[in-house]
């Protein structure tokens, strides 16, 4: 079965199984996320690609697209809401972009540029995250930790290690890695797996190369995450 | 350590290395050893193979799980508003002075830990306490002086008093359910001689709907569960009684455990499903052993097992499963994850566990009152059931009263019973406000006591807790924010961000420094829960605040500061710490702060 359905007054085509955010995105129609990735099946927990279809909210990326549904993206109402998840997010963690070896690589900081969020509104959290500098050649800082779960997903169903996974819940919720120390020195993680190059925020870097590219010269200094994201449709999220 | 590998190995061996089973096994080590140490968690992964951080992952998402040592005695005080109106609060503080422990850590020689646990379901008899798992009711300061004695003198909890542990099912007032007696098996046999496809007619007929808050067709369930492709169906019981003020489940299990399986039995008949479990919270754990007894007797009786009733083909059994500590394990995918032995998050829906549900394959959840009235409706067919209640909601429903009443209990009624009427026979003569459904649920003020309980007026999940005149509706509301906070599963930003944004909101409100523009956020927050939650947890949550917003508002106002913004603190009384550190305390060492006091201890 195919279709079309409306996505923001403009029809959309679509392949029987595909996502809102799929065929949204084959169509030249880019929603916001962060936990989503191409390479990987829809997890559904940032909810930045929350649409509204009929008058309800759904995430795009894991709802199916079905013929003549109308879709409601880029709108004050759903990138207000979208601003709010992120300042959530930046509120929860510990972010200091000046600071952050990610800056202008950083999903994150990329969507709230794109969502033109200029304050974080909220009270910080102030959270406090040791971090893991454990391994000869990756450091964890979990400050930055926006819970995608990527690095889980990664290692588990692509690396074949489980290296990662998350523990307590609710606002406690963090990561662990596999090792009885909870170090990741003493874990199987090497820099070449999946799982050490997927973050799309500043939790898992590698050491030795800080600053090798300028800040200002980055990924999404000079372009927006909605370009990138669909110039390289294949392989970035 | 070789003790801790062996507890280990005995538990792993006595599940059948079955990695499902993890959150059982965790449960039994932990029984075993008194807290799960981390040589535990390394057992536990290397006996089932599966990665460390794996285990780990679900034994930290569990409240009842502790991955640090515990006192021998772990009390857990029932942190419900029902039990706080009751003094819980007072008497925590009391049992924590008279051992000499802070709550939340442990005493120095092990020997004690106190802290708080989300309602246990005891509001009818609260204040209510968890010992080492076991509820103890009427908690008073006799009754703390008592246990504090018991304690210190290290008696074993098999010699305290036995009245401490009673529980009482005060049954107020019975209906079609509570009110007639059952001949075990009668049900089974009244279904097996309908035939399935008759016997899902009658329950067309009778146009039940899930008891569990959401009110589904349970009809369209079963169905959508027989004809889903697949064999090795599945049946599940949800026993997970977590809604705040909500233990008309707990009186069921404990009164008619018999129908209650029977249910599941009838759900298997109408499904075709040959496995049945049962979820079991944590909190009910003392329960257990009696409904193994009721499962063992139905066994016996050809009730449950191979050929039941002696029909061939009609193969179904049931296992308990318990909880330990998650309200969110209520939610059907989340408890299936839990049955599955992993952490419990809500799932992705679509698919749902109709087609989709414990292990992949087709699977009915069902609350422990919805399948207990299936009995009803095979004895006496879905048109009489279906007589009564009204036209969107048939039948009867137990709602569980607690509060500012003379006779907190179970009240069995008709759906569609006025408010007003519930209140009159439960005694509460000065109700003010009414918190139908649990925290949930509906808050419902005294101009709107006649409306009725049904899904098509005040649905309720069957807590109904009442508060007088002396209680302050926002103290309510953020005793239920404090609760949503704590049982967000973390998944989702906007839950596991929004709930702790918005108990900070309410403690700043709480503690006096709240702004008008407070109130806008926290309006602002609801807001975001409700749309854009995962699941239905985070989008109910901000329910007591919208509707105690809307319906009590001077509540509210009367803690606010009449300013645009105030901070969360008081800007002085931060600069303590300097002053203390450079030895100062004259004026110019203090923030100009008008007529407010320099009160802060500085020694």
């Amino acid at each position: 079965m195919s279709g079309h359905f409306m996505f923001d007054g403009r029809p959309v085509p679509f392949e029987a199984g595909q996502t809102i955010l799929e065929a949204a995105r084959a169509a030249g129609h880019y929603i916001p996320h962060l936990c989503w990735h191409p390479d990987f099946p829809p997890h559904g927990s940032c909810k930045l690609c929350m649409v509204k279809v009929g008058g309800r909210h759904v995430s795009s990326c894991a709802l199916e697209a079905k013929e003549g549904m109308e879709v409601e993206s880029n709108t004050p109402e759903m990138n207000g809401e979208r601003r709010a998840l992120l300042q959530m997010l930046f509120v929860e963690g510990n972010h200091f972009c000046p600071s952050c070896e990610k800056s202008g690589n950083c999903q994150l900081q990329a969507q709230a540029y794109e969502l033109e969020m200029t304050s974080a509104r909220f009270d910080h959290f102030f959270p406090v995250r040791p971090v893991d500098a454990s391994h000869p050649d990756i450091l964890l800082d979990f400050n930055r930790c926006i819970f995608c779960e990527l690095c889980v997903r990664a290692s588990r169903d692509v690396d074949g290690k489980s290296v990662f996974a998350l523990t307590n819940r609710g606002i406690h919720k963090h990561l662990v890695v596999n090792a009885e120390s909870g170090q990741l020195g003493d874990t199987d993680f090497s820099a070449d797996d999946l799982a050490a190059n997927i973050c799309p925020v500043g939790v898992i870097l590698h050491k030795r190369v800080g600053f090798e590219v300028p800040i200002g010269e980055r990924t999404y200094d000079e372009v927006p995450i909605s370009v990138v994201s669909m110039r390289d449709k294949g392989s970035k999220p | 350590m070789p003790h801790i590998a062996q507890a280990a190995e005995s538990v792993i061996t006595k599940h059948g290395r079955d990695a499902t089973r993890l959150l059982q096994i965790l449960i039994d080590l932990q029984q075993a050893l008194g807290y799960l140490p981390p040589a535990g968690i390394s057992a536990v992964a290397a006996g089932l193979d599966l990665p460390r951080a794996r285990v780990e992952g679900v034994a930290g998402f569990y409240s009842f799980l502790h991955l640090e040592p515990v006192g021998e005695y772990r009390i857990l005080f029932s942190d419900n508003i029902t039990d706080r109106m009751l003094g819980s609060l007072e008497l925590r503080d009391a049992l924590c002075r008279k051992l000499w422990v802070e709550q939340g850590k442990l005493s120095e020689d092990g020997l004690i830990s106190i802290d708080v646990t989300s309602c246990t379901g005891m509001c009818d008899q609260g204040p209510a306490m968890l010992v080492n798992g076991l509820p103890i009711t009427r908690v008073d300061h006799q009754r703390i002086n008592e246990i504090a004695e018991l304690v210190r003198t290290r008696v074993p909890l098999s010699a305290w008093p036995r009245a401490f542990f009673h529980v009482d099912d005060n049954i107020r007032r019975r209906d079609a359910l509570l009110g007639q007696s059952f001949v075990s098996g009668s049900a089974i046999e009244a279904a097996i001689r309908l035939g399935r496809d008759q016997w899902i007619d009658e329950m067309r007929a009778s146009r039940l709907r899930g008891r569990g808050g959401a009110g589904f067709t349970t009809c369209v369930k079963w169905e959508a569960c027989r004809d889903a492709p697949g064999s090795d169906k599945v049946v599940v019981c949800n026993a997970d009684e977590g809604e705040p003020g909500t233990f008309k489940d707990r009186v069921l299990l404990t009164r008619c455990a018999d129908r209650v399986f029977e249910g599941m039995v009838l759900a298997a008949w109408a499904t075709g499903a040959n496995r049945g479990f049962m979820y079991l919270r944590g909190e009910y754990a003392y329960l257990r052993p009696a409904l193994e007894a009721e499962l063992a007797r139905m066994r016996a009786a050809g009730l449950l097992g191979r050929t039941i009733l002696g029909e061939a083909g009609f193969d179904f059994d049931i296992e308990i499963h318990l909880g330990a500590g998650a309200y969110v394990c209520g939610e059907e995918s989340a408890l299936i994850e839990s049955l599955e032995g992993k952490r419990g998050t809500p799932r992705i829906r679509p698919p749902f566990p109709v087609t989709h549900g414990y292990l992949g394959r087709p699977t009915v959840v069902n609350n422990v009152e919805t399948l207990t009235k299936t009995t009803l409706i095979a004895l006496g067919g879905g048109a009489a059931f279906a007589a009564t209640g009204t036209a969107q909601s048939t039948g009867t429903k137990l709602l569980s009263v607690s509060g500012d009443c003379a006779f907190p209990g179970i009240y069995e009624y008709p759906f569609g019973v006025r408010i007003d009427r519930v209140l009159e026979d439960c005694g509460a003569g000065d109700a003010h406000m009414v918190q139908v459904g649990g925290a949930s649920g509906v808050t419902i003020a005294g101009y709107e006591f006649s409306r009725s309980i049904a899904f098509e007026d005040v649905p309720s999940a069957g807590a109904f807790m009442v508060f007088d005149s002396s209680r302050d509706p926002f103290d309510v509301a953020h005793n239920f924010v404090d609760f949503f906070t704590h049982e967000s599963c973390g998944f989702c930003t906007p839950c596991r961000i929004g709930t702790s944004l918005l108990k900070g909101y309410m403690d700043k409100l709480a503690r006096g420094y709240g702004a008008k523009k407070d109130l806008a956020d926290i309006e602002w927050i609801n807001r975001l829960l409700r749309n854009t939650s995962h699941c239905g947890l985070g989008s109910t949550a901000p329910n007591p605040v919208v509707d105690t917003l809307a319906k009590f508002r001077p509540a509210y106002e009367r803690r606010l500061r009449t300013l645009d913004f105030e901070p969360a603190f008081d800007l002085d009384a931060a600069l303590a710490a300097a002053r203390r550190i450079t030895g100062r305390d004259d004026p110019a060492a203090h923030l100009d702060s008008g007529d407010k006091q320099h009160t802060e201890g500085e020694r």
